[in-house]
């Protein structure tokens, strides 16, 4: 074990958390039983747009098992039929004037068991006067639009915002040198993070103590515990939040939906416990969506290759509600990083959000704000030049990449990317995939008229948001706090604010209070996801644990680690100064092998040893880390696709991935988050996405329409790494959640249209289902956001 | 929440006592077997059976056996059976080829064949298979047991000729010489049901085609069969021209239902291509290459 972190506790494959979820024996939320508990069931909209004549539930209410049943009405009389957005929006809680996208909660019904509360849901007679919907974004703004937000003071249209960033003027200037254009209209469609375990609530009101407790499925337990007391009225340090295991979240799990507010007002009334546990089709269908920006690229380079600038116009469809989860200054989240991985002279985007007759959302799944969106875009955009110069797309690329002597680099929109040795990772990518001969190979295949494919794709990601000062996530500062304590006995509690959706934070985490303290991955323990039990912080989402809250845990733990150096001097009779840390132990300089260990020394912490001025005694610290800027781990990946001219079939044949996250803590779980993006991105770009009809009728409400992939649309992934340490984090680790989610898409994309290339066809919006590739060839692609028709 | 509506539960020990439950409930009943396509359908309560009537442990509905000229399979041989069945496998390899891309190994385990063909789903891979293999569907009702043609089985989308106190019992498959068959299908994703799936089944003396089988799934064909293309190819020669020729027809005589999974004018392409590609493979087996 070694003082600057690069200790033995790094680098095993190994998992905590297995043990217990290879045996079924986690506990998620739905595990969560109390005594008197009743069972919630909501009843949704089956219309897109409507107004709402009436609501009837006397015949709910008359039903043997049910308690009560909750509308928007009730609600309203308490001040909570509205409840605020991450956007600052106002999303109902229950329907009182209107419903605006199908799905939308409308009556929340709660009973003895879950059978009768379903079966009561039937007994609710609402009328409906239908209106007309707003289903294609690029319609929502047509002057005959009809309003969707009329609660909205002032509002007159669907119009939300307008954000830009990079310099206009800048940018047609450029364009104006250019001796190439390129423009191309893309949609990244609208998709669902799909967490395999849905969303869910217990809500036990105690009305003796006046406490509130909430089992949920929440990835950022703490803001959501200040949002119940701002909503509810009780005080904040009378509500906890207790996050258990978690199925996935992907920022699903972000935001509070109006089920938990629901089942919280539930049980205030009744003052039993109250649990909601969403299905299948109602977290596809109401809650947070990703994507759905309709973009318009244009890239300008010299004849040579040289990429000058990037312009980009999006269209982003944020649904009924703003309830987009992004610091409150980006409404466009970080898509201002969309110039890539790119030396550029000049870049600017402009983004228009509006609101259509769809479910609110806009997360960030698998990725940090809006990245997925800007790397797409870039990367398609590049594509495209390549073809258009007639030039290899990784020789473009290397061409234009921001080389390793320029970081810290400052790019056109803004931002300052940390550390990377971008060439590096493309060189190792194109070695590792054999390049040059699936360039022969598909040389020798198109003679043949069989359509081979290879794509690639550069990212550069945004993580690890914040500093405080920039960015916030409902006004709270991005800055996490973490606390460790080291028992007399020398194991240690590390709590942290952060929660793992399945990412194995227990293991991460613990390795790296091991690390720093010289003691066994198995001695430390880790607590998240309860707001009595951690320090305050946003949350994971945005793959921030590693970059901020795992920054936080070492910092605390080499906070102990300096209290343990005070107490090792008191114990060898030595001056502090004199202390060096190595192999566990302190020991006077030049005596190795010496000295005390963190247990013992934990030990005279806690016993009667005089202690030095300025330590309290026992061994215990707590921090808040608050990041001086992102952290921008990258990658380069290749898929190799082959198509079926006649099906239109996409058969993934190779994906290589060399990603490069800074230093690994645990490889396996590394491997592990990188397998899942990949597999996230062949799903994207191949199957997944929701469609509406005319009427706004949600297509993609059930997994028999939102597919997922599965093993065998997967190849046997073939992953790489180079290691760029990020200089800020306190063992320069960048973070991996959302790497290969965010650069993955843009891989297999451009593999399909390189394998179209000698069908003429230039360009085709995901998914590229067999359909849509077949259909792409003929030359009348197919919209993704619209029904087929 | 889906959880289903309230349902009484009955477990049934014999044919006769099956039919006998259906009878006694008077239509009120469901049959349940696997249980992969009802039960979600109860748990969205877009089926709402009064009565279920489990025919799990109906010894009689199980095994594939090869009885003479026949080979006969029970209504509640399970998918992994079939795809498992040298014996099916040696004479009908579209059984194989269909069973392998239906669903995924879980539903394999418990659903259906018998399940299958009564759900009667216009996108059921196997009602294709059958419909080229022209099996006959054996029916017991309180009175008579009766045999239909698979092909005058089917009555609709989701509709058979199955009455409210019968049960399918069994499918016969003829065994004729000269036989060759395959099963084509091109879906979104593993396990998804079917943009478009074809099957077919050649029998051949010499090069002449005597007899042929083409099903279609999910591509909007009357009772799964392309009965043009089948017309056209009776009697001829095989060559790869015949069968581009009969997938021509078969895509102008079917009427593909316009959904997420593909447009219309897709739909049709994806039958002319599938028709061809499956009797080219149903040939091969049949030991005559195009």
């Amino acid at each position: 074990m070694t003082a600057d972190g690069n200790g033995s506790a790094f680098g095993s494959r190994i998992r905590k958390e297995d043990a217990r979820f290879v045996r079924g024996l986690g506990k998620f939320v739905d595990d969560v039983v109390l005594p008197g508990m009743l069972h919630g069931a909501m009843l949704r909209s089956p219309m897109a747009h409507a107004r709402i004549v009436s609501v009837d539930v006397s015949a709910a209410l008359a039903h043997p098992r049910v308690k009560t049943v909750i509308t928007g009405e009730m609600l309203a009389e308490r001040g909570m039929a509205w409840m605020p957005t991450l956007s600052y929006d106002q999303q109902a809680v229950l329907a009182t004037d209107k419903v605006r996208f199908q799905g939308q909660e409308v009556a929340f019904v709660v009973a003895e068991d879950r059978y009768a509360a379903r079966d009561a849901l039937e007994l609710i007679d609402v009328e409906y006067e239908p209106l007309p919907a707003v289903v294609d974004a690029h319609q929502a703004l047509a002057p005959d639009a009809p309003v969707i937000r009329d609660d909205r003071p002032g509002q007159q249209d669907n119009h939300i915002f307008d954000w830009e960033s990079g310099d206009a003027q800048r940018v047609a200037e450029v364009f104006a040198e250019a001796d190439v254009v390129v423009e191309q209209d893309m949609l990244y469609p609208r998709v669902h993070p799909a967490p395999l375990e849905t969303c869910g609530i217990v809500a036990d009101m105690d009305p003796v103590s006046g406490r509130l407790t909430v089992w949920s499925t929440a990835q950022a337990p703490h803001a959501h515990r200040s949002l119940y007391a701002q909503l509810t009225g009780i005080p904040e340090h009378r509500i906890r939040v207790i996050a258990n295991d978690i199925g996935g979240g992907f920022g699903n799990k972000v935001g509070v939906y109006p089920g938990y507010v629901c089942a919280i007002v539930a049980s205030m009334i009744t003052q039993q416990p109250v649990k909601w546990i969403e299905d299948r089709a109602e977290n596809l269908m109401s809650t947070a969506f990703a994507r759905d920006y309709h973009m318009r690229g244009e890239i300008a380079a010299r004849s040579d290759g040289t990429i000058l600038g990037l312009r980009v116009r999006v269209l982003a469809d944020h649904g009924a509600f703003n309830a987009t989860a992004q610091p409150s200054r980006y409404p466009a989240g970080f898509f201002g990083v969309f110039t890539g991985s790119y030396d550029l002279q000049a870049a600017h985007c402009s983004v228009t959000g509006v609101y259509t007759n769809k479910a609110p959302g806009g997360v960030a799944y698998s990725c940090s704000f809006r990245v997925t969106e800007a790397v797409y875009l870039v990367e398609r955009m590049v594509d495209l030049l390549a073809c258009e110069l007639d030039m290899d797309p990784a020789e473009l690329r290397m061409r234009n990449l921001i080389r390793p002597e320029q970081f810290p680099y400052d790019t056109a929109t803004g931002w300052r990317y940390d550390s990377g040795d971008y060439p590096r990772a493309l060189a190792k990518l194109l070695d590792m995939a054999g390049y040059h001969d699936l360039r022969a190979e598909q040389a020798a295949k198109r003679e043949r008229g069989e359509l081979m494919g290879i794509g690639l794709s550069f990212f550069t990601e945004a993580v690890g948001a914040g500093p405080r000062k920039h960015l916030d996530m409902y006004g709270f500062g991005m800055a996490d706090g973490a606390e460790l304590r080291v028992h007399p006995s020398g194991t240690a509690v590390l709590r942290v604010s952060c929660m793992s959706q399945g990412q194995g934070h227990e293991t991460t985490f613990a390795q790296l209070v091991a690390n720093e303290l010289g003691i066994g991955v198995d001695e430390v323990d880790v607590v998240q996801g309860d707001t009595d039990h951690t320090p305050f912080g946003v949350g994971t989402y945005g793959s921030r644990s590693i970059a901020v809250s795992g920054a936080a845990a070492v910092t605390v733990a080499r906070k102990v680690r300096e209290q343990a150096r005070l107490i090792a001097a008191a114990m060898l009779e030595a001056d502090p100064e004199d202390l060096e840390w190595g192999d566990g132990r302190w020991y006077v300089r030049g005596v190795e092998g010496a000295g005390h260990t963190l247990a013992e020394i934990a030990r005279a912490a806690h016993a009667d040893i005089d202690l030095p001025d300025g330590v309290d005694g026992q061994l215990a610290a707590s921090t808040v880390y608050n990041p001086p800027n992102l952290t921008f781990p990258f990658g380069a990946y290749l898929c190799v696709v082959d198509v079926d001219p006649d099906t239109g079939q996409v058969t993934v044949r190779r994906f290589v991935a060399v990603d490069d996250c800074g230093v690994r803590i645990n490889p396996m779980i590394v491997d592990g988050q990188i397998h899942r993006g990949l597999a996230d991105g062949i799903g994207m770009a191949l199957m997944e996405h929701i469609a509406f009809d005319a009427d706004g009728n949600h297509l993609g409400g059930s997994f028999m329409d939102y597919l997922l992939p599965t093993a065998l649309e997967c190849p046997s992934w073939e992953l790489g790494e180079t290691v760029t340490p990020s200089p800020h984090h306190p063992v320069g680790a960048k973070g991996i959640g959302e790497a290969a989610t965010v650069g993955s898409p843009a891989a297999v994309v451009n593999a399909v249209m390189d394998a179209l290339r000698p069908c003429g066809v230039r360009h085709a919006d995901m998914p590229l289902t067999p359909a849509a590739v077949w259909r792409a060839i003929q030359g009348r692609a197919l919209r993704s956001d619209l029904a087929i028709r | 929440m889906q959880v289903p509506a309230q349902f009484e539960y009955e477990r049934a020990t014999s044919v006769a006592h099956a039919v006998d439950l259906l009878v006694k409930y008077n239509g009120a009943g469901r049959v349940i077997a696997g249980g992969h396509s009802l039960i979600p359908m109860m748990k969205l309560r877009l089926a709402r059976p009064e009565v279920l009537i489990d025919i799990n442990e109906v010894g009689e509905l199980a095994g594939i056996v090869r009885d003479g000229d026949e080979l006969r399979i029970g209504a509640l041989v399970r998918h992994n059976e079939l795809l498992d069945s040298a014996e099916a496998a040696q004479l009908f390899p579209i059984l194989v080829d269909a069973e392998r891309v239906i669903a995924d190994p879980i539903v394999r385990n418990r659903g259906t064949v018998g399940g299958s063909l009564c759900q009667a789903d216009p996108s059921e891979d196997l009602s294709a298979a059958f419909s080229a293999l022209r099996a006959d569907a054996v029916i017991q009702g309180p009175q008579i047991r009766r045999t239909v043609p698979i092909r005058d089985f089917f009555v609709g989308p989701y509709e058979t000729v199955v009455g409210p106190d019968e049960l399918l019992v069994e499918l016969r498959v003829p065994v004729r010489p000269g036989s060759g068959s395959a099963f084509v299908k091109v879906s979104r994703r593993a396990g998804d049901w079917a943009v478009g799936a074809v099957g077919a089944a050649v029998w051949l003396a010499g090069d002449v085609i005597t007899e042929i089988g083409i099903g279609l799934s999910a591509l909007g064909a009357q009772n799964f069969v392309a009965v043009e293309a089948e017309d056209f190819l009776r009697g001829r020669v095989v060559s790869a021209e015949a069968f581009a020729e009969a997938g021509r027809i078969a895509a102008e005589h079917c009427d593909p239902p316009v959904d997420q999974r593909g447009p219309a004018d897709y739909k049709r392409h994806l039958a002319a291509t599938l028709v061809a590609r499956s009797l080219t493979l149903a040939s091969h087996r049949a030991g005559r290459e195009v």
